[in-house]
């Protein structure tokens, strides 16, 4: 076979390339990565992992600033805002040396470079603007990912008002600062630097808080970071924001169209995010693209033949695994795999790591009420489960959804501690398409917070023991 | 080691049947290839043959007894050298049923035990019948959980999920299609609302009758029909005489065929499908299954109702074939011996009442075909010809389309494509 010759070549090394590139390999195809900054993508380097390695400082922090409440004694407590970057920086530099290990263990070939469409089947990769390598393949599937929206009259110029990506790196902890922006990427920073110290305000501009999630669990987790000192202001409008050398004042219309100026450090612009579309050479192909995202069918097959698309470049949600999952079946299809399975939105989980963390899988109540299901909702509190109270952390919700006819989970909802990891077990469940009856016939182990999602299942039946 | 006799299974979807007459009683001998009893299915009669050779121990299933779950023991054929107490050894080792909430916990598992057949002579219905068919379903529980809610047979679908699983999407699909089997007539008849149940007129008297697999059938099907598929109907006008001249010139050159009007318009069909495919379609829910054969379903009143055995490929067959072959499926659905596959799978259907005279009327669609074509008598009737009156014979014919797969400009295409091999009966040839 000729050099540079594949069956498959990969644009973008996160996680939906990375994945869909090793994966590819161990099918026994001939597979290539062309990858511009680093191995493991946004989610890797400046996304998922670092913020949780921040979000674990203020966890620490949090549980030393209350050590009298669980018989120990802190004093003086502070914290090197320095370090603490440098460890988050640590842990996604580790990582990111994995991914590479990870490919060169599956041969998969890795250039270095930003590649763009150049013809049926051939990709032209370049370096700092020069061409480097012409790669043809058979497949190619694009994983370039999405980056940070600006809003219109508002963009972060790295000093004054951040994007994700400085809001990761912080030289120092300002002592004010406003989150544009209340989904999940902004209620997480908003919780972290709330958590270190600052006076943090959120403005969003839906009527609550975590639009996506369920509504009980939003306005369970908006109490929550209220009685934390948090500022929320929903159905809130940014008007304006002058940037000075040390701040901001930051125009807010309110609810109820009432404006102030809001003085902070810095603004935080967390509005979403939108397809990396550019510079890939989709111009004179068939691909679509609609509203900055890449058109795929239900096997990520863009308009043009062998020509594919995953993860963020087309569209929500915006999850790491989502992207990794649709690598797979992308490249199992490829490859005639039989029992291949379309991706179903509602059996995906999504996480939020603030404090309290936020899980959840399937259809919101609402959502649920809107498509005629007749329901059965089930909800327990953490305040009757003994680990949650032994963790001293006993605030919290677990709720459920299912169809009342069939007895389908619909949906989970959690918020409270280690609820991320709780989420999980209902993936499973919705996946193998079980009901309450087998949710109810399964042993959760005691003392644990899952005893929860059991006791959630038995109240949408009447049947909750410890409440 | 005593042999039993099991209630077959005669087609692919078969559950149940009845038990409609036995050839041998009891001590009889019986050799391989001797038929033992008829069975009555859906649709047609069947006969079960014996492939053991023995001595007829024990009838357990009397003659007339409806819904005998497939592979539900029926006789026990005993062995050379053995005698009636042989017959023990059958029945120890088959447990005693278990209470009847099993039942209810799990309609669709597994039958672990077959009713003890010393005592099931008159066996009763099963909450569901796959519980008898002796192979496990294997189903998601939500899938079940649907199934059981619509009365649908999780036997009769193909699973889709990983090993065969039925999974909540073929449950849908199933739906949508509005195919799938209900399940046993014990879940359907409860699911049927009181007040569907006539009540009798006052105390008149009344003959009360058994409804047969076929009648309840029909009734399922046609119900069905009519209450999901969306009918609309187009009639057009086919003059005849150039149809019926080369009719009788035909039937005049062989006494090896002959040819009926219902024959030139089964091939005349069949190639106005060809010409219109997107008419020779079946919605499926989720997708629209365009057939490449045009296989035409024909219609025949038979007693106790009425079944449409299929002319394949009706489109490559030349009219004295299709001729011949419709006389002798006919004449086995009188005589209730068609096999399933003859009369199943049609691609579109034809129903025929021009023979009693009728002008024109609507057919009702049989499920999953997207159409159905009703064809009135042929009479002479006053048409305008170029401002003047003149005679001809006229077949009125009217199509029921499902509007879900065909729209009235595919179904105008198809009846004109249809009208033109009629009128012009030498294009046939083409």
């Amino acid at each position: 076979m000729a050099k540079n010759s594949f069956d498959l070549v990969v644009v973008g090394g996160g996680p939906g390339g990375y994945v869909a590139a090793i994966r590819a390999a161990q099918l026994g195809m001939n597979v290539a990565l062309v990858e511009r900054e680093h191995l493991g993508g946004i989610c890797l380097n400046w996304g998922c992992i670092p913020t949780k390695a921040l979000l674990r400082s203020a966890e620490v922090m949090h549980l030393m600033k209350n050590a009298a409440d669980f018989g120990l004694s802190a004093d003086n407590i502070s914290f090197d805002a320095a370090a603490i970057v440098k460890r988050s920086r640590g842990v996604a530099g580790k990582l990111s040396k994995g991914v590479g290990h990870l490919l060169k263990k599956n041969k998969v070939q890795v250039f270095d470079g930003e590649a763009r469409l150049a013809g049926k089947g051939k990709l032209q990769v370049a370096k700092d603007g020069k061409d480097t390598d012409e790669l043809s393949a058979k497949h190619i599937i694009l994983a370039t990912g999405a980056r940070a929206r600006d809003l219109p009259d508002l963009k972060a110029d790295g000093k004054i008002v951040w994007s994700y990506k400085e809001a990761m790196v912080p030289e120092a902890m300002p002592k004010s600062i406003l989150v544009i922006g209340s989904g999940a990427i902004g209620i997480e920073f908003a919780s972290f630097y709330r958590e270190m110290g600052a006076e943090v305000t959120v403005v969003e501009v839906v009527d609550r808080i975590l639009p996506a999630e369920d509504a009980e669990i939003a306005q369970f987790a908006h109490k929550a970071f209220e009685k934390q000192g948090m500022t929320l202001m929903t159905g809130a409008k940014v008007k304006g924001v002058k940037t000075s050398k040390s701040g901001a004042k930051v125009e807010v219309e309110d609810s109820k169209g009432k404006a102030s100026t809001i003085d902070v450090e810095r603004v935080i612009l967390a509005v979403g995010i939108t397809g990396n579309v550019e510079d890939i050479g989709l111009e004179g192909t068939k691909v679509k693209v609609d509203r900055g995202h890449v058109v795929v069918n239900e096997w990520l097959e863009t308009g043009e033949p062998g020509v594919y698309a995953i993860g963020d470049l087309v569209g929500p949600p915006w999850l790491a695994h989502k992207a990794s999952h649709e690598g797979v079946i992308c490249v199992e299809k490829i490859a005639g795999l039989d029992h291949v399975e379309p991706l179903i939105a509602t059996n995906i989980p999504g996480c939020t790591y603030c404090r309290p963390q936020i899980a959840s899988i399937g259809l919101t109540e609402e959502k649920a009420k809107a498509a005629g299901y007749e329901l059965k909702v089930g909800r327990f509190p953490f305040i009757g489960n003994g680990k949650a109270i032994a963790l001293g952390d006993d605030q919290g919700l677990v709720k459920t959804i299912f169809d009342a006819k069939t007895g389908e989970l619909l949906g989970a909802h959690m918020v409270g501690a280690e609820v991320t990891e709780l989420i999980q077990g209902y993936a499973v469940g919705k996946t193998l398409e079980t009901t309450e009856v087998e949710l109810m016939h399964t042993v959760f182990p005691h003392p644990t917070l899952s005893e929860m999602m059991h006791e959630a299942v038995l109240a949408a039946y009447g049947r909750a023991i410890h409440i | 080691m005593p042999i039993k006799i099991t209630m077959p299974q005669l087609s692919p979807t078969m559950e149940a049947g009845t038990l409609a007459r036995w050839l041998v009683k009891e001590g009889d001998d019986v050799s391989s290839g001797d038929i033992l009893a008829e069975i009555e299915t859906d649709k047609a009669t069947m006969e079960v043959e014996s492939i053991d050779e023995g001595k007829v121990g024990k009838i357990l299933v009397a003659e007339g007894t409806d819904d005998v779950p497939v592979n539900e023991v029926i006789a026990i054929l005993l062995e050379d050298g053995e005698d009636a107490g042989d017959l023990g050894d059958v029945t120890a080792d088959t447990p005693a049923p278990k209470p009847e909430a099993k039942a209810e916990d799990a309609p669709e598992e597994e039958a672990e035990s077959e009713p003890e057949p010393a005592k099931s002579e008159a066996p009763a219905p099963k909450a569901s019948s796959d519980e008898g068919d002796g192979s496990r379903v294997k189903a998601s529980p939500l899938a079940r959980s649907m199934a059981k809610q619509a009365g649908l047979d999780l036997g009769a679908l193909d699973g889709s999920g990983p090993h065969g699983r039925i999974i909540k999407r073929d449950v849908e699909a199933a739906l949508e299609s509005g195919g799938g089997k209900k399940a046993a007539p014990a879940v359907a008849e409860e699911k049927t609302p009181a007040a569907s149940t006539p009540a009798p007129a006052g105390d008149r008297e009344f003959e009360e009758i058994k409804v047969s697999n076929m009648r309840r059938v029909i009734a399922e099907r046609l119900q069905e029909a009519k209450q999901t598929i969306p009918h609309f109907y187009l009639t057009v006008d086919c003059e005849i005489d150039k149809l019926l001249a080369m009719r009788k010139d035909l039937n005049g050159r062989s006494d090896a065929y002959k040819i009926s009007v219902n024959d030139f318009v089964t091939r005349a069909l069949a190639l106005a499908l060809r010409k219109v495919p997107d008419a020779n379609a079946e919605w499926a829910g989720k997708s629209i299954r365009k057939y490449r054969a045009a296989d035409v379903a024909v219609a025949v009143a038979i007693e106790g109702g009425l079944i449409t055995p299929v002319v394949r490929d009706a489109d490559q067959k030349g009219l004295a074939a299709i001729s011949n072959e419709m006389k002798e499926l006919a004449q086995r659905a009188r005589d209730g011996k068609l096999a399933p596959e003859e009369y199943q799978g049609g691609t579109f259907s034809i129903s025929n009442l021009g023979m009693y005279g009728i002008k024109q009327f609507d057919a009702v669609i049989n499920p999953p075909q997207a159409g159905i074509l009703a064809i009135g008598t042929g009479e002479q009737r006053p048409v305008v010809r170029d401002g003047a009156l003149d005679i001809a014979t006229v077949m009125s014919v009217t199509l029921s389309c499902d509007h879900r797969v065909v729209d009235g400009a595919i179904g105008a295409d198809l009846l004109t494509a249809f009208k033109g091999f009629i009128e012009d009966p030498l294009t046939m040839l083409l």
